[in-house]
């Protein structure tokens, strides 16, 4: 049985307190996000036994951690990438690749071995000196080390922190990939909402030691009594899949469940997950079906909840009506959110004016 | 004994007390250099200055308390009493137990710092790779600290030929048994055999320069390695 991690931890340290409890589910990148200083790199390592708090943390069903077991972190099947590639100095790219592999393994070196480095990009530094790699570089080894160890659980803990924005864009897309090309559930933690909305399914939002809420990124982010959704670039991660291409206009179309998006891109296969980034700033509403309007995108929504946004804006929680469970957050001004008349419930049309491709 | 094994025979027992004396060192210095590195323990500066003690007491203070502690009525005694023997003084067991102890801190303090130069980070890494702690240690912690068992290994080694006082207290200048180089030299020129002490100190200061060298151009070589 796969159940995922199931952790909780306490510690008071100094003036630091730390009080959590929270589940990852087995499939998919879980991210712990929150301020700096709020616990979540104290959480990774507690998670990993690299610090022994009290708690348990139960992993794919083993118990790693309870009130009479802690396995230290060498008998946990984990793989760690800190936040600077730490890669062994005496040793070749290869020689850090194969550290963590079962010893009869090492010498050697099997499919696995040639698949993971093809699949990281890797096979070129095999016989390099660790320290003549870009920062890129270095993470891929360190990530690819991390995965031939065969852990049942990937922790990250800020990986593209040292990084400069291009590799960073590429390491993303790798981490995306992970727990489906290699079959192993990740722990992201990070403080860039940009690399969450990315690559996360579910998030745990962490703040001064504590948990603020937790459960699949579009529910929180839509959530208004959460600080994402008051953050000035907030937005929704939604998870469509491709149902056409228009090559004469270069319109990708992509589904959530009857609402069909298009957004400007190239041919996909069909069927293949797409995820999109829908800001509150780009999302406007109308009363009526907008006509003769240049934006493309256009759907029902309801209205479920309204916050104040500052003192010249409103946000707005909305349903899609033909997405059921599916929702978008809207900024718009106060004034057009007192002249509409847009209370809870109400059912408008929504515009977006942009929709990105995320991932 | 002609003239040239006269000379010989401080030097043959000179580098084998050396020698011997570097192997105990790292036996005992490496965990020792590995615990104060590591472990948080209040009294461990403590720890460290009694390692470091032989750094700053004069050779005759150490060289007293050891020939009490060999002596008859001492440890050393009844150590030695366990193969019929009275006494560790004035023995070569005796001269390896004083340089070791009065060597220790040059061997203890830079394995120290070169596992303190190492860091957690890396046995951190090697354990989240399912390296035992003993694995971290041998497969990580080792190799990244060799420049450190370069210097003490030619400071423990260096230092113990130049040993004279402790020597003096607790040898008693047997030839063949516990007299060595320094006590050599200060013996040819009590009896004015000056040619003799001449070739035996200036060998003495090219080994202490070609020492010294090596450990400067491997500290060099290992900044450039870094840079």
């Amino acid at each position: 049985m796969n159940d995922g991690v199931r952790a909780a931890f306490r510690v008071r340290r100094g003036g630091f307190a730390l009080d959590v409890a929270f589940k990852a589910p087995a499939r998919g990148i879980t991210a712990l996000h929150g301020p700096s200083g709020s616990g979540k790199t104290s959480i990774l390592r507690a998670l990993a036994g690299l610090d022994r708090l009290d708690g348990r943390c139960t992993v794919a069903g083993e118990v790693w951690q309870d009130d009479d077991v802690f396995r230290p972190p060498h008998r946990r099947a984990v793989g760690y990438i800190f936040q600077e590639p730490s890669l062994f100095a005496h040793l070749s790219v290869r020689d850090n690749l194969i550290f963590g592999m079962p010893r009869r393994e090492r010498r050697a070196q099997g499919a696995v071995f040639d698949e993971t480095v093809e699949r990281l990009g890797i096979t070129g530094l095999l016989d390099r000196d660790p320290r003549h790699l870009s920062g890129g570089e270095r993470q891929r080894v360190a990530i690819g080390r991390a995965l031939l160890s065969r852990p049942r659980l990937m922790l990250m803990d800020e990986p593209l922190a040292a990084l400069d924005p291009d590799a960073k864009d590429r390491i993303l897309e790798l981490i995306e990939e992970l727990p489906r090309d290699f079959a192993v559930p990740v722990v992201y933690v990070g403080h860039d909402m940009r690399e969450i909305e990315r690559i996360a399914h579910h998030i745990v939002l962490v703040d001064k030691g504590r948990i603020l809420a937790e459960g699949p990124l579009g529910r929180l982010q839509a959530d208004p009594t959460l600080p994402l959704s008051a953050a000035r670039d907030a937005a929704v991660a939604v998870d469509a899949t491709v149902a056409g291409h228009d090559a004469a206009w270069g319109l990708l179309s992509l589904a959530v469940g009857e609402v069909r998006l298009l957004v400007p891109g190239e041919a996909r296969p069909l069927g293949a997950a797409q995820r999109l980034r829908i800001a509150a700033s780009d999302v406007s509403i109308s009363l009526l079906p907008p006509v003769d309007s240049s934006i493309l995108n256009s759907v029902r929504v309801a209205v479920a909840a309204a916050e104040p946004a500052g003192p010249a804006e409103t946000l707005l929680v909305l349903d899609l009506l033909d997405a059921p469970g599916q929702r978008l957050l809207a900024r718009i001004s106060r004034r057009s959110f007192a002249e509409l008349d847009l209370r809870p419930g109400r059912a408008v049309h929504a515009q977006i004016k942009g929709v990105a491709l995320a991932g | 004994m002609g003239m040239s094994e006269d000379l010989w025979s401080p030097v043959r027992l000179t580098l084998e007390l050396a020698a011997l004396t570097t192997l105990v060192l790292f036996i005992v210095g490496t965990p020792l250099a590995w615990w104060l590195a590591g472990t948080r323990a209040r009294w461990k500066e403590a720890v460290a200055a009694i390692v470091a003690l032989p750094l700053v007491l004069p050779p005759t203070v150490i060289g007293f308390y050891l020939l009490v502690a060999l002596g008859p009525s001492g440890p050393g005694g009844w150590i030695a009493g366990l193969w019929g023997g009275r006494t560790l003084a004035f023995s070569f067991t005796g001269l390896l137990i004083g340089s070791v102890v009065y060597s220790l801190p040059f061997v203890v303090q830079p394995l120290r710092n070169a596992f303190e130069a190492v860091g957690e980070r890396p046995l951190e890494v090697a354990a989240t790779l399912r390296a035992s702690p003993f694995e971290a240690f041998r497969r990580v912690a080792l190799p990244l600290a060799r420049r450190g068992f370069l210097t003490a290994g030619v400071l423990g080694f260096a230092h113990t030929i130049g040993e004279f006082g402790v020597v003096l207290m607790i040898g008693g200048n047997i030839p063949g048994e516990t007299k060595v180089l320094s006590t050599a030299i200060y013996d040819y020129v009590e009896t004015q055999r000056w040619q003799e002490a001449n070739l035996l100190a200036a060998g003495m200061v090219l080994f202490a320069f070609a020492a010294i060298l090596l450990v400067g151009l491997s500290d060099g070589a290992a900044r450039r390695a870094r840079a």
